[in-house]
Order: structure tokens, then C-alpha cells, then sequence
């Protein structure tokens, strides 16, 4: 394989049916609805836009502090604070068509009710490409058991997801690497309906803040993310790639350079998504695009499409 | 398809280079090369650093309020931070060196909001909280407005500007809470002469508990109050929801507002101080058990 321009490199992905031009996406929770990283980068130029999880009543989030740095990554606990799907739907989507964005909704809800709602009304609205489906909520109507930590709740949400979204509109389920199997998890949610899985949500973690000697986050626990779960996240992609081979996968988890990116298509991802990176670099989604160009030409690889699963010693040859 | 950050509106991100890192007090005065953010700023923006470089496992922005900019001439563009070396990331900006390279993005936040007519002000500043009422003084300066800084610290090495506030300013006043320096006391102790003196207009920027009193104090006598708010932020730039705080809206309705865009300067008679680090009942959306 000899190297190639960057320019000739075909980044377009496909992924259930849905065409993207390049394979990255923001990482839901981490670029709002776009429309503060459009002052860095043009958000046409991303595959998709996931925007932060839109649930159906406007939300405040929890009480500071919310965020606590931790090395190679934080942890955070917002609690969801957005707008409501009335507001989103009125504002912030149409916002992300004007500027020829892509689109993926992600959804959160603490029922079965609310999801089917929110499938409903979001897969309604033209010029969605695809809907993500944020089931690392607690679950009122079951204990406040979290629905994505059990196969059979888990299930439910895409299965109601499925019924009340148009054919045709693509679901991805995000799922929690806080299970004893995420492959079985992942295997649920396929049978529910799902079109394909996003990997992964943040890890549950603490902190504790020394001068206070009390926990650095107001809610207590929060959620891991940035460079420090990749690799967490890089195996969760290559169990379930090899668990269900063919289910389109988008990768996400301490993605910050191109090089990364490429970790996570090689380990059977056909889409990546940069979350935490951003704060650290607000045009970190367009570098990373750029970056994973550059190590794939390097690598001689014209197509990106060629290297989704490339590790695995099967795809990839002895 | 539109244009991106292409105006003279809106923060940039640039690699700005260190100019001169200089040890003031307990302090430390940082100038950066960093093409394009001066032109952009006012007074009470703010810029937020990467810090440790581009592998950096520290990976949150540090804010920072813009003590003074200058726009390019011979030279490129500068700006100028005041920073307190306490934390692993800002440890790190201690040790910057001429030549350094910096990512900075900026100027971000709301400003200092300006009176239309030529009246008295009080620029309060609790430690390195005065840097942005530099600039702020200059401003109001040429709506001949009068500007009277009061500078507090805990003691005297933890003041920021006094001489300079002497050319800044038509008065100044000192406090440290060990007497070191000016009066012994807090900036509030100062403040009732500057009222009795016709001062209608309170600008105010340091810690939240000195920020609250200060605008207690304004309002108790009918002043309008600016307060630059200090909380932690992931990014700078709205996007990580952290940096939020209860603020009354015009429609009376308590929102969990982002300090980092709809601030960092708020009227201070609209912040709920008391009820900082909490959702108030009442707030918009709030409160109910959710996800992550």
C-alpha cells in the first residue's frame, strides 16, 4: 500500500442506510446544538451534529459544582439541562438545517411514555438524519433502575422508540459500559429494533475534593469521560463488532486525535464521535477529520471504508 | 452556506505566543502575543487557556478575565492576563517562558454593560479580581464618567493595581483585612463614603461572597450594580453546560443560566446570590431526578 494525497482519500460513510460524507461526529452533551462551535468550524463540514439529549419538558439540570477535572478526562453531572423538545424543535433544529448540518437527534426520558413522544415528534420533523437514543437515564417507573443497565429495559426503549419513529429514520442506541456485558446489552437493543449502537456513554465515577473533604460533585457521582476511557471504550467496539458482525457502529470515548479515530474504525466502527476534546480544543471535530485524512493516506488506505474493522484479525488477515 | 467567525464579532482561536510572564505580589502577569482578540475586546471579556500543552492530560480551559489588550502595531496583538498560581493548571502558566507557545481563545462573555450619561462610579476589586477594571476605568473615562476604584485584598501582596489605579482612577481606596496597606477592612467599609460622594454605579469583580455584598450594599442605596462572577468552567464557550448559576430574567423567571455566555458580567441585583450552588425552587426546569 503505497501513501496517498490526503485529497484523495473517500472519507464518506454509511451507516444504516444513512449516507454521511465523513465518518465524525460531535459527541452528544459536548456541542450544545451546534451553534457555539459554528464561531470555530463550519458544521456542515462534520459527518453529523449529535446535539446534547432533548428531553420533552425543559429541564434546569442539577446544582453546581457539575464538573470536576480528572486526569486525562472529568467528570461530569449536569443532569440533562436543556431546553424541552418545544423549544428545540422551534429553535435550535432549525437552526442546524440552516446551516446544512446533519442532524442526529439524541433523546433522553425517564419513561417508556416520553421516549415515544419524543421518537414521535423528532422523527416528524424533516431533516433529521437519524435519531440516538440516550438510554443512561434513570428509569422512573422501575426504581430509578438506569434503563440501559439492564438488557431487557434497554430493550423496551428501542422497541418503543422503533414502533413510534417513522420507517426509514434510523435509531442508534447509545449504550453504558456500566454492565456486566455489554455485548448482551447490545444484542437487546438490536432485536428491539435498533439500527445500530453508539459506544460508549461516560463511566459512573467520583471525586472527592480535599478541602471540603466532601465529594467534588454536587450530585455526588458523575460521569467519566475524555482520553481516560478510551480504551474502555475501544474495547466495548471490539466486543460487540465481534458479537454482531455487520450492526453499524459509532465509536465514541476519549477520541482526540486522528489517530484515534482510526483506533476506533479498525475496531469495527464505521463512525467516531469527539466529545470531551472539545473542550479543550473547540475545533478538535474538524481536526480530528483532518488528522484521521492524513493516517489514512499515510497508511495508504483510499477509502475509510476499508479500514472499519481492519484489527480484527479475520477482517484483517493473519 | 454561511461564513464561520469570518467578522470582527466573536472569539477566536489562536496560538499566541508569551511575551513577558512576570511575578506581581502573590501574583502572576501574563502577556501574550495572540493576533486579532484585541480588536474584539471590551472591557469584562475574558480568554480561556489550554494549559500543559498539546498532549496535555489536564484538558479544561482556564478562564481568565482580560486585564488589558493591545491592538497590533509594530508588533502583534497583545493581551494581558492576571493569574493566581493554585492550581495544577495555572502552576503550569507559571512556568511560561518568553516565546511559549499559548492556545487561547477569546475575548469571550458579556461586558461590562456602560452608562449613557456622564455619571459617578465605584470599581470594586477583590485581588486580582481588579484586573478588568482597568480597562473598564478607561472606558468609562471617556464618557466622563467619575471613576473611583476600591482595590481589597486579605493582605498587601494579594492586591493587584493599586499605583496604576492611581492614574486609572479619580480616587482610590485600599482595604486589607490585616491592615497591611489602606484601610483595615473590606472594599463594603469603603463603600458608603463613595455613595454619600454621589456614586450611582457599581462595578464589582472577585470573589462571589465579596461580590455579594457589594451588590447588597449598592442596592441598599439605589446604585445599579455589574458583577464579574467567578465560577468554574469546562470550555469557556457554552457548550459544557458547567459554568451555570440561578439568575432572574426579565420575566422574573429563575433560569440556570451559563456564566461563561450570558455572563460572566450580570447585574448583580439579578444573580440570586444566597442560592449559588443550588437549583432554587421555582427555576426553570428544575428541580427533578434525570440521567447523565
Amino acid at each position: 500500500m503505497g501513501r496517498l494525497r490526503p485529497e484523495d482519500v473517500d472519507l464518506s460513510t454509511v451507516l444504516a442506510d444513512v449516507h454521511l460524507d465523513n465518518p465524525v461526529m460531535t459527541a452528544s452533551g459536548c456541542a450544545a446544538a451546534g451553534r457555539e462551535l459554528h464561531q470555530f468550524f463550519d458544521v456542515a463540514d462534520l459527518g453529523a451534529v449529535v446535539t446534547k439529549s432533548i428531553m420533552r419538558d425543559a429541564r434546569s439540570g442539577r446544582a453546581t459544582p457539575r464538573m470536576s477535572e480528572t486526569a486525562s478526562g472529568m467528570l461530569n453531572s449536569i443532569g440533562l439541562q436543556g431546553p424541552g423538545i418545544d423549544a428545540f424543535l422551534a429553535t435550535d433544529l432549525p437552526w442546524l438545517l440552516r446551516h446544512d448540518a446533519r442532524p442526529i437527534v439524541s433523546i433522553a426520558a425517564s419513561s417508556l411514555g416520553e421516549y415515544a413522544e419524543l421518537a414521535r415528534r423528532v422523527g416528524n420533523s424533516p431533516g433529521v438524519a437519524a435519531i440516538e437514543v440516550n438510554i443512561s437515564c434513570p428509569n422512573v417507573e422501575d426504581r430509578g433502575l438506569v434503563f440501559a443497565c439492564d438488557p431487557l429495559q434497554a430493550g423496551r426503549v428501542l422497541s418503543v422508540v422503533r414502533r413510534d419513529t417513522p420507517r426509514g429514520l434510523p435509531i442508534f442506541a447509545k449504550l453504558s459500559p456500566d454492565v456486566t456485558s455489554i455485548a448482551e446489552i447490545a444484542t437487546a437493543v438490536m432485536a428491539a429494533g435498533a439500527d445500530g449502537l453508539v459506544m460508549i456513554n461516560t463511566l459512573l465515577g467520583l471525586d472527592i475534593q480535599l478541602d471540603r473533604m466532601r465529594p467534588a460533585l454536587a450530585g455526588v457521582t458523575g460521569g467519566l469521560s475524555g482520553p481516560a476511557i478510551k480504551p474502555v471504550a475501544l474495547r466495548a467496539v471490539w466486543e460487540v463488532s465481534r458479537a454482531l458482525p455487520g450492526v453499524p457502529i459509532i465509536g465514541v470515548g476519549g477520541i482526540r486525535t486522528g489517530a484515534d479515530a482510526l483506533q476506533f474504525i479498525a475496531a469495527g466502527a464505521s463512525a467516531i464521535q469527539v466529545g470531551t476534546a472539545i473542550f479543550n480544543d473547540p475545533c478538535a471535530p474538524v481536526r480530528v477529520l483532518k488528522e484521521l485524512r492524513e493516517e489514512l493516506a499515510t497508511r495508504g488506505i483510499a477509502k475509510v471504508s476499508e479500514a472499519i474493522g481492519l484489527a480484527h484479525p479475520s477482517i484483517g488477515g493473519s | 452556506m454561511t461564513s464561520t467567525a469570518a467578522t470582527t464579532r466573536g472569539p477566536l482561536q489562536v496560538t499566541a505566543k508569551v511575551f513577558s510572564n512576570k511575578r506581581v505580589g502573590d501574583y502572576w502577569h501574563l502577556t501574550l502575543v495572540a493576533d486579532g482578540i484585541a480588536e474584539r475586546t471590551r472591557p469584562g471579556s475574558f480568554v480561556a487557556l489550554a494549559v500543559g500543552g498539546d498532549t496535555s492530560g489536564a484538558l479544561l480551559r482556564r478562564a481568565f478575565s482580560i486585564y488589558r489588550v493591545r491592538p497590533a502595531g509594530v508588533y502583534g496583538g497583545t493581551v494581558e492576563i492576571v493569574f493566581s498560581a493554585r492550581g495544577r493548571g495555572t502552576q503550569w502558566m507559571a512556568r511560561l517562558a518568553a516565546h511559549d507557545p499559548v492556545d487561547v481563545v477569546g475575548p469571550l462573555g458579556r461586558p461590562f454593560a456602560l452608562p449613557k450619561e456622564p455619571v459617578g462610579c465605584a470599581l470594586v476589586g477583590g485581588g486580582y479580581g481588579s484586573a478588568p477594571l482597568f480597562g473598564l476605568a478607561e472606558r468609562l473615562r471617556e464618557r466622563k464618567c467619575s471613576v473611583h476604584m476600591v482595590l481589597g485584598a486579605a493582605t498587601e501582596s494579594r492586591l493587584f493595581g493599586a499605583l496604576e489605579a492611581k492614574r486609572a482612577a479619580h480616587s482610590v481606596t485600599v482595604t486589607t483585612e490585616d491592615g497591611s496597606v489602606g484601610i483595615k477592612g473590606v472594599v463594603t467599609d469603603a463603600l458608603p463614603a463613595l455613595f454619600n460622594r454621589g456614586v450611582e454605579v457599581v462595578y464589582s469583580c472577585g470573589p462571589m461572597g465579596m461580590l455579594k455584598a457589594v451588590t447588597q450594599l449598592a442596592l441598599e442605596h439605589g446604585a445599579w450594580t455589574q458583577t464579574a462572577v467567578e465560577e468554574d468552567m469546562a470550555c469557556g464557550i457554552g457548550v459544557c453546560m458547567t459554568c451555570v448559576l440561578p439568575v432572574v430574567g426579565d420575566d422574573n423567571v429563575t433560569r440556570m443560566v451559563r456564566s461563561c455566555v450570558e455572563g460572566p458580567v450580570f447585574a448583580g441585583d439579578k444573580v440570586r446570590w444566597d442560592d449559588i450552588g443550588t437549583v432554587p425552587p421555582g427555576t426553570f426546569g428544575a428541580p427533578r431526578s434525570g440521567g447523565r
